[in-house]
């Protein structure tokens, strides 16, 4: 079943609702240990597509969820344009090239998360966005089927983003700090949190 | 005008990036083409991919343009402009690993001789290697 298109308009708009909503933790979170910049410019980039909310969801699935993409890019004004954007742009392109959702969700995420991990040059295990969208991944195949999957996702994402806390730094700007990114949690991984908490509850209200 | 290799100066800051390019004209004068950009959408530090995508095309060059950037901010949204740009100019157009203003004047100063821009890039980026 293709995605119903109130059903998308609802994803995108839940999950920039949230990160605006969530802007000054993403701050102060990144003033401790980036440039105190993440909750302003993931605000600046999920207005930008709440503005264009209606040419963004005109389009089929996977074409709204790459403009979505695209938009960030040109709006975000840091690493994580790039970084999101490039995340949602493959997540689109895995949508369009035959990708379900809810059904292929784990394929379209891991399309997204290789997307990350190149443009970011990255893995998981460096205190990045990475260490949240990693674990949601295998949560969602080891768990495929059951019905509560969408909360036990909500659950490993949440413990995901605690973890990134005791990690040392090796990408981004924490890096810099070295040993001192140890004891804060990432911001990315907080904002990547709040994306699929966001996405896996309108999901679970629309199924 | 576009037979010398172009240099793309882009920092978080809009001040940083015009005082680059500054420095590069005074030192190697306007045979090479020179843009620059920096800060976010908004005005504030940062970085801003339109704003990318117009200072390349203001200073196109068939030989091809080189980037200096600042902070990994920068880079990788330099990096995200060019894989924007039409496929045939993706290869024409390189984000130099350099730093930022020594970078430039010596990318620059290599592309005023007519280099290619591999050879302007790996002058540039010599100024990393130690």
């Amino acid at each position: 079943m293709p995605l119903d298109p109130s059903v998308l308009r609802s994803l995108i708009t839940t999950s920039a609702e949230q990160i605006i909503a969530s802007a000054p933790e993403l701050t102060a979170l990144d003033q401790a240990i980036g440039d105190g910049d993440h909750g302003v410019n993931m605000k600046r980039g999920f207005e930008a597509v709440l503005v264009n909310i209606d040419s963004i969801t005109s389009q089929a699935p996977g074409d709204a969820i790459r403009a979505m993409g695209k938009t960030l890019v040109m709006t975000i004004g840091g690493a994580s344009g790039p970084l999101y954007g490039s995340f949602f742009m493959a997540f689109g392109e895995a949508i369009t090239k035959g990708n379900r959702i809810p059904e292929d969700l784990a394929e379209a995420l891991a399309t997204g998360i290789d997307a990350v991990s190149a443009r970011g040059r990255s893995k998981a295990g460096e205190k990045t966005m990475l260490d949240v969208l990693v674990p949601v991944l295998e949560t969602l195949r080891s768990e495929a089927g059951q019905p509560d999957l969408m909360r036990r996702v909500r659950a490993t994402a949440s413990d995901a983003v605690e973890r990134t806390a005791p990690m040392l730094a090796t990408k981004g700007r924490a890096s810099f700090l070295g040993p001192r990114s140890v004891g804060h949690i990432d911001p990315g991984a907080r904002s990547s949190c709040l994306l699929i908490h966001a996405i896996c509850t309108t999901l679970e209200e629309n199924p | 005008m576009s037979d010398t290799v172009s240099i793309v100066i882009v920092s978080h800051s809009q001040d940083i990036a015009k005082g680059a390019a500054d420095m590069v004209r005074q030192m190697v004068g306007d045979e090479v083409k020179v843009a620059f950009c920096g800060g976010n959408p908004d005005g504030g530090l940062g970085t801003n991919v339109p704003r990318i995508l117009d200072a390349i095309e203001a200073v196109w060059s068939s030989k091809g343009v080189a980037i200096l950037v600042d902070l990994g901010g920068a880079e990788i949204n330099s990096e995200m402009a060019v894989e924007m740009l039409p496929p045939e100019r993706r290869e024409c157009v390189v984000v130099c690993n350099a730093p930022i203003v020594e970078g430039a004047v010596m990318a620059a100063t290599e592309a005023a001789g007519g280099s290619s821009l591999e050879k302007v890039r790996a002058v540039a980026e010599e100024l990393s290697a130690s």
